[in-house]
């Protein structure tokens, strides 16, 4: 619509009597009653499923068995699944391996990942576009066009059975998003502080390490827990190497473990589940705003 | 200055650690498993050249048509379902809370970061027939309707990946979208309700379309995620009931690992990538200003 119409209809509304303010004020409140019921259902849709999950979680074999879903455990203190979950269920050493795949991986995809952004964006040299184009084409390829080679490569250097196939591949898959994620925050670093850096003596490296580093150290804080995300919840990956194994993810196991327990016994399945959403749900109490912020501007990933 | 900023050796240092083992981890296993295409066979059992029998194979597999077919039905479905929903949320967001929508919006995106085999197995809980009915055929009971084998059937079980789904990631695009509304300059949308647009004129008449290049954008990248759904078919349905809701990617995954046939597993591997790659080029080509954004 033209801009000149609405002036003009705005000028003639403006003309006619204004409403009284006493029914301003009502239709005001009439108004917030929807707003507050879909508030309400927001929150039942959302956090209703996970409460149902926690109260599940301590509840005892014969309640599930007698008591409609819906019914608060009889005990709420009642954390014996838990502990059966983390010591029988191996839901422990499943997250030990799950930390002991995704912190190392993650250390190495912000170091590399990082600096590769740094060359990308702020130093100049023949072909950094055709190398941001490769780097960009990684975020599209599905996991399974690498597996099988991956599988191949990792089985033939012995590798199968421990933790390195994990490392080494959420490594690499992490690095194309890590890449242009990074290179697009160097690009909001105004070019004249690198070459000012330059021309009173600064090595380039020294300008990585105590300009570029500094000045996009929140941004590498937000990407590391955007890959944080990727990684820990990951299936795929951790399902081709390392299911069957001593080395299983939380994520894998837990798949097993429904398996193994799921349909006799409910209290441990649903305090395994607990576990895994519990963690997660910390941090993202403490760091809501920028995890949404992070995920949101890594979407190119689908 | 210049011979700093393009330092040789410096950008070697620099990119050379990234891109080696992006090359040799991603890059190289994409053209490995290209050349897989023709063969049969797996680590295990050795390989054998079989030209192009895996293609003429692919082409006239029903099993590879049900899953091409589901995948992109689950694509399609769930890339208008969570756009609407979210863009939905966005609005309620902007035009409802206002200023109190930060907790909700918050509240509404936590599941997006929930690991999807949690989710899935909370909902394969929900939704559960026997031996315990789960929440859903509770609440089913109580208005007096019979439970509902959700899992049972293949329509029934759809529904339920895609109910799923859209509750875990509704959060997710609204926030997108919500970004992409309060872009929209406060004085337009205030000369728009001096004009006496209210309600549904405002939304069609000036809101869809100035948030036209964000829904465009959400869109892509919905479609791009969807079509690459593994996790959460696996977990909650595992395929399931028969191979009704197998996406490409777990026929893929059982070809290989099940079936040790890694030959025929690259090779539909391909056509997703394939797919992938046609959506891509699309991305590209619509909507590269919003990329490069960030």
């Amino acid at each position: 619509m033209s801009l000149s119409t609405a002036a003009a209809a705005s000028r003639s509304s403006i003309l006619q009597p204004d409403n009284s303010s006493s029914r301003r004020r009502l239709r005001r409140n009439v108004r917030k009653l929807p707003a507050v019921l879909i508030i309400g259902l927001l929150l039942v849709i959302t956090v209703y499923p996970l409460i149902w999950l926690l109260l599940g979680s301590l509840k005892t074999q014969s309640e599930f068995l007698n008591n409609p879903s819906w019914a608060l455990p009889e005990n709420f203190l009642n954390f014996d699944n838990y502990v059966q979950a983390w010591g029988d269920g191996n839901v422990g050493s499943f997250i030990l391996n799950s930390a002991l795949a995704t912190f190392p991986a993650l250390a190495m995809i912000i170091v590399f990942g990082v600096a590769a952004g740094f060359a990308l964006e702020v130093m100049v040299w023949k072909g950094r576009g055709t190398v941001l184009l490769l780097f960009l084409a990684g975020i599209m390829v599905p996991g399974q066009m690498i597996l099988l080679p991956l599988f191949t490569a990792y089985f033939q250097a012995g590798l199968t059975g421990t933790l390195w196939p994990l490392i080494i591949t959420y490594t690499a898959t992490g690095l194309p998003l890590t890449v242009f994620m990074m290179a697009t925050y160097f690009r909001a670093v105004p070019r004249e502080i690198f070459e000012a850096a330059a021309i009173d003596g600064a090595s380039i490296y020294r300008s990585f390490l105590s300009i570029g580093f500094p000045m996009v150290r929140n941004a590498i804080f937000t990407v590391a827990l955007v890959q944080f995300f990727f990684i820990w919840n990951d299936l795929l990956i951790a399902l081709t190497f390392t299911s069957g194994s001593t080395v299983q993810t939380i994520q894998v196991g837990l798949l097993s473990f429904t398996g193994q327990f799921g349909v006799v016994e409910f209290g441990p399945t649903f305090a395994a589940i607990c576990i895994n959403v519990v963690g997660i749900l910390v941090l993202y109490v403490f760091l809501n705003q920028r995890v949404m912020k992070g995920l949101t501007a890594g979407a190119v990933k689908g | 200055m210049n011979s700093v900023l393009g330092d040789r050796r410096a950008v070697l240092v620099f990119i050379g650690p990234a891109l080696l083992i992006y090359s040799a981890i991603m890059l190289v296993p994409v053209l490995w498993s290209m050349g897989y295409t023709f063969f049969s066979g797996s680590v295990i059992t050795g390989f054998t050249f079989t030209g192009l029998d895996n293609f003429t194979r692919m082409f006239s597999d029903p099993k590879v048509a049900e899953a091409l077919v589901f995948t992109l039905k689950y694509a399609v479905i769930l890339t208008v379902g969570q756009i609407l929903v979210g863009y939905g949320l966005a609005l309620i967001y902007v035009f409802w809370l206002k200023k109190a929508s930060s907790l909700v919006r918050t509240l509404v995106f936590f599941p997006a970061v929930l690991p999807t085999v949690a989710v899935s197995l909370l909902f394969q809980k929900m939704f559960e027939v026997a031996p315990q009915n789960g929440l859903v055929n509770e609440v089913l009971n109580f208005f007096g309707a019979p439970s509902v084998d959700w899992f049972g059937s293949a329509g029934t079980a759809f529904l339920v990946i895609v109910i799923m789904d859209i509750w875990r990631s509704m959060g997710f695009y609204a926030i997108l979208l919500y970004a992409g509304l309060l872009d929209i300059p406060e004085d337009i949308l205030e000369s728009a309700r001096l004009d006496g647009a209210s309600g549904w004129t405002l939304i069609k008449g000036i809101i869809l379309p100035l948030s036209l290049p964000v829904l465009l954008s959400s869109l892509i990248f919905s479609i791009n995620g969807t079509l690459k759904v593994f996790d959460s078919v696996l977990a909650l349905t595992n395929g399931g009931p028969g191979s009704t809701t197998t996406p490409l990617t777990l026929y893929m995954f059982r070809t290989a690992f099940s079936y040790g046939d890694y030959g025929y597993g690259s090779t539909i591997a391909l056509l997703l990538t394939m797919i992938c790659l046609l959506v891509t080029v699309f991305i590209f080509r619509s909507s590269r200003r919003d990329l490069t954004k960030g």
